[in-house]
């Protein structure tokens, strides 16, 4: 292994990172509030609602983030959408993962025993008090785990944004593989630096689940 | 029986889940002040009738009424969201499983309702907390989480959730059958209390001796009807149906085992 070249060309790696990372907290947040208007949805009393939100997930996940991710970037001009490189990144894979938060998010919901809502009900609680109150918090302590791991996957896909030209971690690589054959210290770069990325973030996400346990 | 209105007053109740009867035309009425329990095998229609009082179980026909107002009327779902919201606030109900909120403590279970739908600030929400939690003998344990509390005082506490919206009537849907039997007696306790304060109560139970010292009226329900019904000393004592006796004399023997 070339440790002097990995030395060398390390600091460009970690701009990269950094670019990794931002990708990676945008998405997570769109995911998030996709995910949430997913769940929203899927569990609607309207059966309109409950069929879009059903169509979101069963698209999404019936088909490769990558081609949604080119569907949308070298697509989208045909139809008058006009994004860059990263905003297409940040969309494209934001409303990806929100579907898998969607079912994250539902499944904690209904996971939360019925008679709680029965119980906030009887007291006279609305629907929407009941859920707000008594399920959603329940609900949050559940799902803390399950998000994580949808973050962790959401993290690893940022690299599927290489193809379209964002200067992350995966198309860093890449560039400089072009100049210097040598893809085994390269990839072993990004590589190591998405570990710390996931390293991190994963203890992040026990920490917070640790938490919402004690309250 | 007077002839006075009823409090609580079920017509004609049916409910079916396709071509399964689950009540077949029950009517009940219950005066103010008066304690009923209704008795019966499992899967005779006992619950169902009871969760049909504050519409947690809706019926496919018949009325329920409390005092002046029917408590199944047909609305549009966002008028009688209103409506059974407003409704439910008069109907204190307790669960076979407690059903307390495991994210709140025994404070913060008693007063989320009252501080929500009543708008009380939170010394007149702790006031009325603490009045409910003496009152079944909880106070200690206020700041307590449910987790840390057993069977009869977790149930003990949901009955003060309960009181704590003023009900008019209260409904126990097999309140002491999840308990260990050596907690029972705290929570019929309770509920004794209940009766002599003239608390209207509909207690679904299979604590034979329990409804039969507290309550004025008891039904035998089997199958989606009402068997029998009168006051408890000839239920139990001089039952006239077969079923009845049958349901009694197993139960009985069960208990004794």
């Amino acid at each position: 292994m070339d440790f002097e070249l990995m030395l060398r060309v390390y600091p460009f790696f970690l701009k990269a990172a950094l670019v990794t990372i931002e990708l990676s907290v945008l998405t997570a947040l769109l995911g998030l509030a996709c995910g949430a208007l997913g769940a929203a949805a899927r569990l609607s009393r309207l059966s309109a609602l409950r069929w879009i939100g059903a169509a979101y997930v069963s698209l999404i996940r019936g088909t490769p983030a990558l081609i949604q991710l080119f569907l949308l970037y070298f697509g989208g001009p045909q139809i008058g959408i006009q994004l860059d490189a990263f905003s297409a990144g940040v969309i494209g894979l934001g409303v990806n993962i929100g579907a898998y938060m969607t079912e994250t998010i539902r499944g904690a919901i209904v996971a939360v025993d019925k008679g709680q809502t029965e119980a906030a009900r009887t007291l006279g609680l609305s629907r929407w008090q009941a859920m707000r109150k008594v399920v959603i918090p329940q609900a949050a302590r559940l799902m803390v785990r399950p998000l994580g791991v949808n973050i962790n996957a959401l993290i690893k896909g940022t690299a599927l944004v290489a193809p379209i030209s964002v200067i992350e971690l995966t198309y860093t690589a890449q560039r400089y593989i072009g100049s210097t054959y040598k893809p085994f210290e390269m990839f072993m770069i990004s590589g190591a630096l998405y570990m710390v990325i996931i390293y991190v973030t994963g203890h992040g996400v026990a920490w917070l689940d640790r938490r919402v346990r004690i309250a | 029986m007077t002839d006075q209105k009823p409090f609580v007053d079920i017509r004609n109740a049916q409910k079916s889940y396709g071509s399964l009867e689950v009540l077949k035309d029950i009517s009940l009425q219950v005066q103010r002040g008066q304690i009923v329990a209704i008795i019966g095998p499992s899967g005779s229609g006992k619950s169902t009738l009871l969760r049909a009082i504050n519409d947690l179980d809706p019926l496919t026909g018949g009325e329920v009424w409390l005092e002046d107002m029917q408590i199944n009327r047909k609305l549009p779902h966002r008028q009688y969201e209103a409506h059974i919201n407003q409704v439910r606030q008069d109907i204190g109900m307790v669960f076979q499983h407690f059903n307390l909120f495991p994210h709140l403590s025994v404070r913060g279970n008693i007063t989320l309702a009252p501080r929500l739908l009543k708008h009380l600030s939170e010394a007149e929400a702790n006031a009325l907390a603490e009045e409910q939690l003496e009152k079944v003998g909880m106070l200690d344990r206020i700041d307590y989480f449910p987790s840390r509390l057993s069977g009869g005082q977790k149930q003990r506490v949901a009955i003060a959730r309960a009181l704590a919206m003023k009900p008019k009537v209260m409904l126990f849907d097999e309140a002491t059958s999840a308990l260990d039997p050596e907690l029972v007696d705290e929570v019929n306790q309770v509920m004794k209390k209940l009766a002599e304060e003239h608390m209207t109560m509909i207690i679904v139970t299979h604590e034979m001796g329990f409804a039969e010292s507290v309550c004025d009226r008891v039904l035998f329900m089997d199958q989606g009807v009402v068997v029998e019904e009168g006051p408890p000393e000839v239920i139990f004592r001089d039952p006239q149906n077969e079923r009845t006796r049958n349901f009694l004399r197993k139960h009985l023997e069960g208990s004794n085992r």
